[in-house]
């Protein structure tokens, strides 16, 4: 996993509370992964970026110079919905490194995590106010410190985050999680054989 | 010293190491794989790792399943075939359990576990979908988890997570009639928000949680995820363990006994504190039906279509507005006005005997109108259900029996809606394009799917029930 400490770049504001992950990713692009290449990127928000035809709707990330965001900034629950972790996969195959938003779906969240793919939660004033900098500033940059947990808007305002001190460790030094779990070998057989002395009728 | 929750009970046995920043190794006792679950398998090949106990997962296909035909090349799509047929080859390589196409336990993955026995109370179990939910309805942990963290969970048999809060919604009084568990999750959802339990653990309680059937508890804690939290428990009791008892997997003899004995000291502690309690009235509750793309609009049968115009708050309008557009209703019409186009009755929220009963119920001896899918969540339940006569019931109304499997909630094996077609699906989600691009979904329970295939649009099923 590639390590994320500081990430500046254009930020793309997206208006759309409960976005779940059928919006992000639909379900029929589940059976690909990006590895089997074929312009993965473009099932990035796909029915809301192309009509029935396949054309390009006026969606705001099929628009310069929001094309070129990394960093998506949304509105409340992001990412609800399906555990589908394509709809990270989509993300990093577009770039996209970091997601601000006042709340997040619980197993999207972590997902973001397992990819180098930051989910930033700020307050929702904070989000709105982003947004609505990125509306009015196309192509503003935003950056995520993640050693000093800040987001720096447009503006040059400052908003501090709060994130789980092991989550944070696992961002900065990008580890694997099965790698480092190997490591509590001695406690996963302790514990299995107690658990399995006290619960025998499993 | 306080009490403690269901919740708490469970999660404390299953805590390998807990770290000073507070993330727990949590031992997992049971893992359940479907054919979605791929990725996770290639993860691990690619690791060059073997599952660590592989007599703890137990896999069947669903997702990508065809439901018209036991020929998997009537699959539309190859990419869906070799889906399908690589979940036999993962349970073959790696040693894990497995029901596969053609074998009469196949069936979705949530209907499966409770029906073998793999489900039972007291458990931590996951499964890389988030309606794993569901199984809380036995009264353990279980939750939907990603394809990193499945492919950590053969990999150690463990899983990294924060304890969430938690919080206790009870449900007060008796259902009234044509009320079911669908339209008591569908209540608690508009009530609490589609985000209203993120963070949390949700314990259901109360009278009419009680009095509910276990498949009534399963389609309630599959829906939990629709509310934000991935965990939706119901406290083991009677009802619990006469539904268990003598299923392939689950203990027999002395040892049911003594896991009995354990089971019955599960329910939260009556001093036990939640960290958010919620009380709803069973008076409140009547057949629901969504008008939304969000399972937190809903609205019951008798009522309308929301106006924006009434509403205060810009957001939430603005959010009315949208979803009437792609839904393509106005503002402020009647529920039983809105026609539809095809009736699905299936999933993990309600395909399993009891729905498939009640669905029959409001069919038998009459005509199906538009278009109506009948998909068994698994081999069993259709053998079952055809003991009964069900899917002659079903075939003699116009209604089609097809084979078990995700079919139309998921829309990954070619049974989906066509563009601006409507639906009512007793599935969980109507998200936009959910059940097929430019689909409109509405969600209700299995009567009310069926009274909606009988006079082709949303009825209120009480009015076909006492014509009985």
């Amino acid at each position: 996993m590639e390590p994320f400490t500081t990430f500046r770049a254009v930020g793309v504001p997206i208006d759309i509370a409960n976005c779940d992950t059928d919006q992000i990713i639909p379900a029929r692009f589940l059976r690909y992964l990006p590895e089997d290449g074929g312009g993965y990127d473009r099932y990035l928000f796909h029915d809301l970026r192309f009509d029935a035809a396949g054309d390009e709707t006026d969606f705001i990330y099929n628009r310069a110079p929001y094309r070129d965001a990394r960093i998506l900034v949304a509105d409340l629950n992001w990412g609800c919905g399906s555990s589908r972790e394509n709809a990270v996969y989509v993300l990093v195959a577009n770039g996209i490194r970091s997601v601000i938003a006042p709340s997040f779906g619980d197993i999207h969240y972590n997902n973001c995590m397992k990819h180098g793919v930051l989910p930033v939660r700020l307050e929702r004033a904070a989000c709105d106010r982003l947004r609505r900098q990125l509306h009015d500033r196309p192509g503003a940059e935003i950056a995520v410190d993640l050693v000093a947990q800040t987001v720096t808007g447009p503006d040059g305002d400052v908003y501090r985050f709060e994130i789980d001190a092991f989550d944070k460790e696992r961002m900065l030094k990008g580890l694997d999680d099965i790698a480092l779990t190997r490591q509590y070998d001695p406690q996963f057989e302790a514990f299995e054989k107690k658990h399995r002395e006290l619960y025998d009728w499993l | 010293m306080t009490g403690k929750t269901l919740f708490e009970k469970i999660w404390e046995r299953h805590v390998v190491t807990e770290r000073d920043d507070g993330q727990t190794l949590l031992y997992i006792d049971r893992h359940l794989a479907h054919d979605g679950s791929f990725n996770a398998f290639r993860r691990l090949r690619r690791l060059g790792l073997p599952v660590r106990r592989p007599d703890q997962t137990f896999a069947t296909p669903d997702h990508y399943v065809p439901t018209h035909t036991a020929d998997l090349d009537g699959l539309p799509d190859p990419k869906a075939r070799e889906i399908v047929k690589a979940i036999d080859a993962n349970a073959a390589d790696f040693g894990v359990h497995i029901f596969p196409w053609g074998d009469r336990r196949q069936g979705i993955a949530h209907v499966v576990g409770p029906e073998q026995g793999i489900t039972l109370p007291g458990l931590m179990m996951v499964c890389g979908d988030s309606h794993t939910s569901t199984h809380g309805a036995l009264g353990c942990l279980a939750f939907g988890i990603g394809a990193s963290e499945v492919a950590h969970v053969l990999a150690t048999q463990t899983l990294w997570q924060r304890r969430p809060k938690t919080m206790r919604i009870s449900v007060e009084g008796t259902l009234g009639f044509g009320a079911t568990a669908k339209d008591v999750i569908l209540t608690i959802i508009r009530e609490i928000g589609t985000a209203g339990g993120t963070g949390h653990a949700i314990e259901y309680a109360g009278e009419a949680i009680r009095a509910l059937s276990m498949e009534g508890r399963l389609t309630l804690c599959n829906m939990t995820i629709e509310a934000g939290s991935r965990f939706g428990i119901v406290a083991p009791d009677e009802t619990t363990y006469r539904y268990v008892e003598g299923r392939p997997f689950a203990p027999a003899g002395e040892k049911w006994q003594r896991a009995l004995a354990f089971w019955k000291t599960l329910p939260s502690d009556a001093d036990a504190r939640f960290d958010r309690e919620v009380v709803l009235d069973c008076a409140t509750i009547a057949p629901m039906v969504t008008w939304g793309n969000s399972p937190q609009d809903a609205e019951q049968v008798t009522g309308r279509v929301p106006d924006p115009a009434a509403e205060a708050d810009p957001d939430r309008r603005h959010a009315i507005e949208q979803a009437l557009d792609y839904m393509g209703l106005t503002a402020g019409q009647a529920i039983r006005d809105i026609a539809v186009d095809k009736v699905f009755i299936g999933a993990c929220t309600n395909a399993r005997i009891e729905d498939l009963r009640a669905a029959a119920a409001v069919a038998k001896g009459r005509r199906a109108k538009v278009q109506a899918l009948v998909v068994p969540g698994s081999g069993l339940v259709k053998e079952q259900a055809e003991r009964e006569g069900l899917d002659r019931i079903f075939t003699e109304a116009g209604f089609e029996w097809r084979l078990p499997g995700c079919s139309m909630c998921v829309a990954n094996n070619g049974d989906m809606l066509k563009p601006g077609e409507r639906s009512a699906s007793t599935s969980n989600r109507n998200f936009r394009g959910r059940q097929g691009p430019g689909g409109r979904t509405h969600l209700v329970s299995p009567a009310m799917a069926a009274a909606a295939a009988i006079t082709g649009h949303f009825t209120d099923v009480r009015e076909l029930m006492e014509e009985r």
